[in-house]
């Protein structure tokens, strides 16, 4: 029995050339012949990798979606994000509990079926939903958790679950997914027409510099949330002393609520494909990367289609378009669920087999990035840009948009409106008008940014979306007035605490602290100097984590504590009864007054 | 290397060879930027954040930053301390670091570092983990409570020893420090002698029959603060 799983494992491990550097490839191969990595085949893996067997159980106790314990053969993964309990996740969680005979964390006594929590899996336009294995179920409810529990009880098939196809190409035979991409809104940039290789022949007319100036004369900033000009990050890729040069897309959308590149995944998938060309062109770069996240892993069979559609075309390959020296081909990636893998540098480490670490900087990715060479990290978005500044000209694409920040922006709305989806918009668009645009009302707040960026009001919703105003990749989130918005923070800090990588001190302890001392308040055991302790040590983890991660996390509870004082203030105690927040005299007697049948002289205030 | 170019930490003109990092360039100039997770034998790793500066206004682990002409840093301001001692005190309510019998108390580099900064008692609560320890091997123990994550035994295990006895496995307040085994600390080929033991900064990684072999009152942190050495040599 071990010796047939060994020589399994031995073929993994060689079809993969016994490379460590596609580690990821190979414990993703190993987890799906057995439903996890045995611990003892980690020496296999190790000894046919030239790696060594902690570093293999490193790698597979890093990201959420490997296992190095035996799980079911079927894997429900509900996506218990913010926008999914608004939704009803709650609900759908018990009735998964209830039909399964299981909780949350625990797999059934036949050893079938996993239940599981998920972050943000990118739906939230159509929460609460949930992953089985590689196939998503959206829109869920009571009833429908029962069907789908039972269904999957009697056949263990999770492509049963999907009865109708979504719309576009979601019913394409290579996704068959009852996905929907609520394409609200569509501009001229990203959600338009094209025509394969129209962009491309045009770039291939010019010289990579002068690829790289049009990037630069549109005025593109990059689309994955820190919005670094594009052309500038080009350049110092291809300036970058070196010779194998790399470009890799971004598609880890990790951030909860974006599912914007989902879309374009789905149904702008060429130009994206157009757009990582070009830049392989204009960097000089031969091999492409598409870093998938694992749940969009649905998605994958359709975008390898894709790609060698393109090769047929002549659009990928050698000498593409005819241009004589012009290689350049693309693979695919597969995340394993980490939301920090979006962080270019981590997702680098984890392209090369490794924990999905940040790396530290200098160097940067342009000069020393996928195994050492020069690479450029860009968003899905951005490619998609790129391929229409090249169709349309610079001028075209500097002209939309406002005054800092051309062209437009795919958001993804979700929470309290009537039509959450996808929009393509100009920059320049307030919130109001978001608001408008998607249908909610009585809005007390928005998330924009996603839990990295920031909680905005009622003052603020005249501000505009845009690189110099508020920036977002993309997620925007909406609360009705009847949301407990300190749970909302909450929430945003147990994600920060679940995907933090740990490498740093302040992310990796600081989030704990921050959320403990946010939960005593919420509590009512807190005085104002407790709401000093949050800002204080939040300030301290933004300043002095290690990567984005950290430097983003205690975001939640600082723009609320500045725009949404109040909220904080009522929870505070009347009066300083000179007892710590951080302990609960009631509860601490609790056991005592039990016993003695009679309750605290001083306490008892309740 | 040979290029030299200048800099100011705390407004004093430092000058240091391209290449080199803030924090060496400090050292070499007698000006101690305190540090965990850095080792002179070991690559930076830039994971403790206890030698955060300001580099022309921006937070940077000096141990990591390469030194940059004409660059203006921030080491012994009251507000780059002040985040200092913050990270100090996290990482002792992180673990459970019971000094008042622990072995390796007056040579541990975090009990030093807390003396430096004058931490009588941490700010914020203990979080209490639970942590297992690990004596199976005959020459060497672990005891993960006193682990501060600093990697320096991965390091030097992977680096100096060539042996790759340590990694961590995890993630986020998870993460936890293994070993090439199946089992346990026994199962690896770990030696007594190797770089990885004695890099440790704590009393996780501790030698067996060793104890209290030095008398405290003559350990290295017993009379004069740590980094004192890089302080006063100085005046030498
Ligand atoms: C924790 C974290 C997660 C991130 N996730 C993503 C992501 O999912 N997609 C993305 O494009 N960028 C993400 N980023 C930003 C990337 O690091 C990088 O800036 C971006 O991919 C660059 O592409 P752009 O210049 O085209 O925007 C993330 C950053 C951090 C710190
Ligand atoms: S801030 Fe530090 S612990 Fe957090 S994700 Fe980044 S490197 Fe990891
Ligand atoms: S000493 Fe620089 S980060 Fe630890």
């Amino acid at each position: 029995m071990t010796e047939n799983r060994a020589g399994t494992v031995r073929r993994i491990c060689q079809d993969h050339g016994g490379d460590r550097t596609r580690m990821m490839d190979i414990v993703l191969a190993v987890q799906k012949e057995f439903g996890y990595v045995p611990s003892a085949m980690m020496d296999v893996i190790a000894a046919e990798t030239g790696s060594h067997r902690v570093e293999v159980e490193s790698v597979v106790s890093f990201y959420a979606f490997l296992s190095s314990r035996p799980k079911g053969k079927v894997i429900i993964r509900l996506c218990d994000d913010i926008i999914d309990q608004m939704a009803g996740a709650e609900r759908v969680r018990q009735v998964f509990e209830e039909e399964l005979g299981i909780r949350v964390g625990q797999t059934t006594a036949d050893g079938r079926i996993t239940l599981e929590h998920t972050p943000c899996i990118g739906m939230s336009d159509q929460a609460p939903a949930a992953l089985v294995n590689d196939v998503v179920v959206t829109e869920l409810n009571g009833d429908k958790a029962r069907e789908v529990a039972r269904s999957l009880l009697e056949y263990m098939d999770p492509d049963r679950l999907v009865r109708e196809y979504g719309d576009g190409n979601n019913a394409h035979e290579l996704i068959q997914s009852m996905v929907h991409n609520h394409i609200r809104r569509r501009d001229q940039v990203i959600l338009a027409d094209m025509t394969p290789g129209e962009a491309l022949n045009k770039a291939l007319a010019m010289s990579p510099a002068e690829v790289i100036r049009d990037v630069n004369t549109a005025r593109l900033r990059g689309r994955g949330g820190a919005g670094f000009p594009t052309g500038m990050k080009w350049n110092f890729t291809r300036r970058a002393a070196g010779t194998d040069r790399y470009v890799v897309c971004n598609a880890d959308e990790g951030e909860p609520g974006t599912f914007k590149d989902r879309v374009i995944l789905t149904e702008a998938t060429d130009l994206m494909i157009e757009g990582m060309t070009i830049g392989g062109y204009a960097v000089g770069a031969n091999t492409g990367i598409i870093y998938l996240r694992a749940e969009y892993a649905y998605l994958r069979a359709y975008l390898e289609h894709a790609l060698e559609e393109r090769r047929r075309q002549g659009l990928l390959g050698k000498s593409i378009c005819g241009k004589q020296g012009f290689d350049f081909d693309i693979r695919i990636q597969m995340g394993a669920g980490a939301y920090i893998c979006g962080e270019e540098t981590s997702l680098l480490s984890s392209c090369e087999g490794e924990r999905g670490d940040p790396k530290n900087r200098p160097p940067f990715p342009a000069e020393k990035g996928y195994m050492g060479k020069p690479t450029t990290v860009n968003n899905v978005e951005t490619f998609c840009c790129v391929a229409r500044i090249l169709e349309k000209g610079p001028g075209w694409f500097a002209q939309i948009g406002s005054e800092g920040s051309s062209g437009t922006k795919l958001l993804s709305i979700s929470g309290d409106c009537r039509g959450p989806g996808v929009y393509e918009v100009p920059f320049g668009i307030s919130l109001r008008e978001v608001q408008r645009m998607a249908g909610a009302v009585d809005t007390a707040a928005m998330q924009i940014g996603g839990p990295s960026g920031q909680m905005v009001g009622p003052e603020d919703f005249d501000r505009s979306i845009c690189f110099d105003d508020i920036s977002t990749g993309g997620s925007i989130m909406i609360f009705g007035a009847d949301r407990d918005l300190l749970h909302v923070v909450d929430q945003f800090m147990a994600f920060f605490i679940e995907e933090s990588c740990g490498y740093c001190t302040p992310c990796r302890v600081g989030n704990v602290l921050l959320r403990k001392r946010l939960n005593a308040v919420r509590q009512g055991l807190g005085t104002a100097a407790d709401l000093q302790y949050l800002q204080e040590l939040g300030e301290t983890v933004k300043l002095a984590s290690r990567c984005g991660l950290g430097q983003t996390s205690p975001n939640p509870i600082l723009t609320t504590l500045e725009r949404f004082r109040p909220l904080y203030e009522a929870k505070l105690k009347a009066e300083d009864d000179g007892l710590l927040s951080t302990f609960d005299v009631r509860s601490a007697m609790s056991e005592a007054e039990a016993i003695t049948g009679r309750s605290s002289v001083h306490f008892s205030k309740a | 290397m040979g290029d030299k170019i200048t800099f100011t930490i705390d407004g004093k003109d430092i000058e240091a060879d391209a290449g080199q990092t803030i924090l060496e360039a400090a050292e070499a100039a007698h000006m101690y930027i305190p540090r965990l997770c850095a080792h002179p034998d070991l690559q930076p790793y830039g994971s403790c954040r206890v030698c955060t500066v300001l580099v022309d206004g921006r937070p940077q682990s000096a141990c990591t930053q390469p030194v940059a002409a004409g660059a203006v840093v921030e080491s012994g301001t009251d507000k780059v301390t002040e985040i200092r001692r913050q990270i100090i005190e996290m990482l002792f309510v992180e673990g459970n670091h019971y000094c008042m019998f622990c072995e390796k108390s007056g040579n541990c580099e975090l009990q030093a570092l807390a003396y430096r900064f004058g931490i009588t008692a941490p700010r914020y609560p203990y979080l209490f983990p639970h942590r297992d320890l690990d004596a199976t091997h005959p020459d060497v123990f672990i005891d993960r409570n006193r682990c501060v994550l600093c990697g320096r035994c991965v390091r030097a295990s992977r680096d100096v020893d060539g042996k790759n006895v340590f990694q961590f496995v995890g993630r986020g307040p998870e993460k936890r420090i293994a070993f090439n085994s199946e089992a346990n600390l026994a199962g690896t080929n770990l030696d007594v002698m190797d770089k990885a033991v004695d890099v440790c900064p704590v009393g996780a990684i501790l030698r067996k029959r060793e104890g209290f072999r030095i008398p405290v009152g003559r350990r290295a942190y017993d009379h004069v603060p740590i980094g004192s050495d890089i302080e006063t040599t100085a005046a030498k």
